[in-house]
């Protein structure tokens, strides 16, 4: 059918609607490299305005380190730039296997296989490993990717309270009639910076003989003493089954993704995953940096630490102004404002402070929950923190928000 | 009191909702309303089929058919044996 006015009209109501919402998304065009200071074209047309960025992935601030960058460029003159070629026919380098084994190590598991994004690694896994006869338990806050890959799939689903450990136990009990039982987690739940229990939940899955898959993307690098994930975090390296991984947040922040655990899972990954069969891996020049990513990482957790302690002064000075943060110990630092118009209003006053940081709001996160949710990096200083906690504080006092209750911030604004 | 209906508006209250979660009765709109998604409605189902003993057939286990305490109670009547 032609593209018609009819059609045509269709769309545009239809992104009209999404307007009227109040969720019609638009970008913000960085001209700079990735960083604490960044400079913006926002809104499109305007002129460049310098910003310290407080909502990157870039936990660990090694998305434009200069090693890094050394090494993409080296692997380009060596490696080239493209495949041309998905893996099995005649895509695969040598970098790429080095890069499966050196994630191997880095967690601690078995194997691995490499994925264009983890969104794709997340789409592909539970098709290739699971059938109708089997039953996928999922916490209910975890992130689209694992939902649209557990939609692909004709294992039944299930959900459970999200971190409530009796709602899983009462699950699995229940489908103990099915052939498996995969446990599917967040390791540190995006939205809301907590962490899936997975001390707790490894117990329940080897006493009812389930497995467990855990997406570690905003851990894989910083989480646990030495950067390995929540595994490391909860005590259970080793006994994650399958483990999904990003490489676009903290390992350097470009693209790709992976599996990670027990070798045969990974294995029919690579036989039946249809990202993989059908889709050129990661560019050979992003391969090259990331191994250098995982060289730094493995030298020395200096980088981990100046996180850990940035986030510790960060949350420190967001109570002590009078905000009301959701609990958490990781980099994902949510400032409640509950209602959806605040945290959009919110967020521009912070802009117009020098300060880049985004209002969250349904359906994104739950109803009457909308936030401004800061992510904090090894890549701020301490003024950084500090310029950012005074723009917080005089948009917060502008708001009249500090040092009130929910209740009456939802008396104030409603939800 | 429809019995029936009862049983389904617990599970559905402990089951799915939170404790600040707003009261519902039988006609609110679980799924299109935004309080259930349509994938834990699965344990629902299996937990009628246990309870009752029957077989609902996935391609009847619509969201549809499941959006409120009153249309998941009808759908339940059409297989209980009298």
């Amino acid at each position: 059918m032609a593209f018609s006015d009819s059609v045509r009209q269709l769309y545009q109501e239809q992104l009209k609607a999404l307007r009227e919402a109040g969720i019609f998304k638009e970008e913000r065009f960085i001209h700079s490299p990735q960083a604490a200071d960044i400079e913006v074209e926002f809104p499109a047309g305007s002129s460049l305005k310098k910003v310290i960025n407080m909502c990157a992935n870039n936990y660990l601030g090694l998305s434009s380190h200069p090693e890094v960058i050394k090494a993409a460029h080296e692997g380009l003159e060596t490696h080239g730039f493209g495949m041309s070629s998905v893996r099995f026919i005649c895509g695969t380098q040598d970098i790429h296997k080095k890069l499966e084994e050196k994630m191997t190590e880095f967690l601690g598991t078995e194997d691995t296989i490499l994925f264009p994004s983890c969104m794709d690694a997340n789409a592909g896994v539970f098709e290739a490993i699971l059938t109708k006869d089997d039953v996928i338990i999922s916490d209910r806050l975890v992130h689209a990717s694992l939902i649209d890959g557990i939609r692909l799939c004709s294992a039944m689903h299930d959900t459970y309270k999200h971190s409530d450990m009796e709602h899983l136990e009462q699950k699995l009990q229940m489908y103990q009639d099915k052939r498996l039982r995969l446990v599917v987690t967040d390791g540190v739940f995006s939205m809301d910076g907590d962490t899936a229990k997975l001390d707790k939940m490894v117990e329940l899955c080897e006493k009812y003989n389930a497995m467990l898959l855990v997406d570690d993307s905003h851990a894989t690098g910083f989480i646990g003493k030495t950067g390995r994930g929540t595994h490391e975090k909860y005590g259970v390296m080793g006994k994650i089954d399958i483990i999904t991984t990003t490489f676009g947040k903290a390992l350097g922040g470009a693209t790709g993704g992976c599996v990670s655990g027990r070798a045969e899972l990974v294995e029919m990954c690579r036989q039946k995953a249809r990202p993989y069969l059908f889709s050129n891996t990661i560019a050979p020049v992003i391969i090259a940096g990331i191994l250098r990513v995982l060289e730094i990482l493995s030298a020395t957790t200096e980088r981990r630490d100046k996180l850990e302690r940035n986030t510790e002064y960060w949350r420190k000075g967001l109570m002590e102004a009078g905000f009301i943060l959701k609990e958490g110990d990781t980099p994902i630092v949510p400032i409640m404002l509950f209602n959806a118009k605040l945290s959009q209003d919110f967020s521009k006053a912070l802009y117009d402070e020098g300060i880049y940081a985004i209002g969250f709001f349904f359906p994104v996160v739950p109803q009457g929950q909308a936030r401004i949710r800061t992510q904090i990096s090894a890549a701020h200083e301490i003024h950084h923190l500090d310029k950012a906690l005074e723009a917080f504080t005089k948009v917060g006092k502008k708001f009249d928000i500090l040092h009130r209750s929910k209740q009456e911030i939802i008396e104030m604004y409603g939800l | 009191m429809d019995e029936l209906k009862e049983i389904i508006k617990n599970y559905v209250i402990n089951e799915y909702l939170e404790p600040d979660s707003e009261p519902i009765d039988y006609d609110t709109p679980l799924i299109s309303g935004g309080i259930v998604d349509s994938f834990s409605m699965v344990s629902l189902k299996r937990f009628l089929e246990n309870k009752y003993n029957i077989q609902i057939p996935d391609e009847k286990a619509t969201p549809e058919a499941f959006d409120s305490v009153n249309k998941i109670a009808q759908l339940v009547r059409e297989f209980i044996k009298v």
